[in-house]
């Protein structure tokens, strides 16, 4: 059992699809769980059919998205970095580094889940995740809290093997797709055909509710 | 938003010619292009709260709908509009929405900035 864990993703709903029922294994056992969420998906394409959204108002529908997934993930401690969708790559990596820091200092986690820098697809994922390692590397290695990584790129197993950690989260299915659900201004074009390809026993939806999987990253090779 | 109505939109433009204004223009595929379409050349750009000054400006197209502005030393222009409203905030804000909804483009003009 983890004594702290720490989240760390760039995006509301970063947190929803590979790694919600992780989190409420943790929040459901008592372990508590900060989440440090650095933008409000300002930059979203999705703006609702019909539309409930436009470019200005879409951050202020987002934060209150987001704040519902965290109550229904039991999460009690939610940090906002105030950053802008789209931009992290292009931020002062030091600061961002920095603030990393400050949150692992105060947070003292035992473990960190974030994205698999260089195998996340989106560039907020990968500077959010470089940033993170980043800060971890700072720490002594015997003080260094585990970080578990999520990768998604095309042919990433190719290069970073299987990974080590797969989570059978199927008790929580049910939680996790209200947390997807809560997301609806992002998710809900595709969430009715993927709740009900769940019902039907759809392989791959089943698979991506019921089985979480991460990287141990190596933070002392990298 | 709503519709664009051509008529509308023209009389607003007309109204804010002159101002210092504040502008966010954007393009987007979305970031995940690349990824579901690997052969897909994914490009977007975004400005925000550059300001700018126009002379005249029209909107034409029979929709989606094209929108140029002339400025005092260019033009800053806009394809593919299917939405407006000006919102309580008295910002100006222009959307295209591809057939699934999505935002594909936005240009929005304040004389206030845009939060950033």
């Amino acid at each position: 059992m983890e004594d702290h864990v720490l989240v760390i993703f760039p995006h509301p709903d970063d947190e929803a699809f590979g790694v919600a029922g992780t989190i409420l294994s943790h929040t459901q056992s008592g372990t508590p769980v900060t989440y440090v969420c650095l933008t409000l998906g300002e930059m979203g394409r999705n703006m609702g059919r019909p539309l409930i959204a436009n470019r200005e108002t879409l951050p202020d529908i987002r934060l209150k998205e987001l704040e519902e997934a965290c109550r229904l993930l039991g999460i009690e401690d939610l940090r906002r970095f105030g950053m802008r969708d789209k931009t992290i790559e292009f931020t002062d990596d030091a600061l961002l580094i920095n603030r990393m820091s400050d949150v692992i200092d105060d947070v003292k986690p035992s473990l960190i889940i974030t994205f698999y820098p260089g195998y996340a697809v989106h560039p907020d994922h990968n500077a959010t995740a470089a940033a993170v390692i980043q800060a971890v590397k700072k720490i002594k290695p015997e003080d260094r809290p585990t970080v578990h990584a999520l990768a998604f790129s095309e042919g990433c197993e190719d290069i970073l093997g299987e990974p080590d950690i797969v989570h059978d989260v199927s008790r929580f299915s049910q939680q996790k797709m209200k947390v997807i659900e809560a997301h609806q201004s992002q998710t809900a074009g595709v969430f009715q055909t993927m709740k009900q390809r769940f019902l039907d026993h759809d392989e791959t939806v089943l698979e991506r509710m019921n089985t979480e999987r991460f990287w141990t990253f190596p933070v002392d090779q990298s | 938003m709503k519709p664009i109505d051509p008529r509308k939109v023209q009389e607003t433009i007309n109204q804010n010619a002159g101002k210092e204004l504040y502008v966010h223009l954007e393009t987007t595929n979305g970031a995940y292009a690349s990824h579901k379409n690997q052969g897909f050349f994914s490009v977007g750009t975004f400005l925000r709260n550059a300001r700018i000054k126009y002379v005249q400006g029209k909107i034409t197209g029979d929709g989606p709908y094209r929108l140029g502005l002339e400025l005092e030393g260019g033009w800053a222009y806009a394809e593919g509009l299917t939405d407006w409203e000006i919102d309580d905030q008295n910002q100006i804000l222009f959307a295209g929405h591809d057939p699934d909804g999505k935002l594909a483009i936005a240009f929005q003009l304040s004389e206030k900035p845009f939060r950033k």
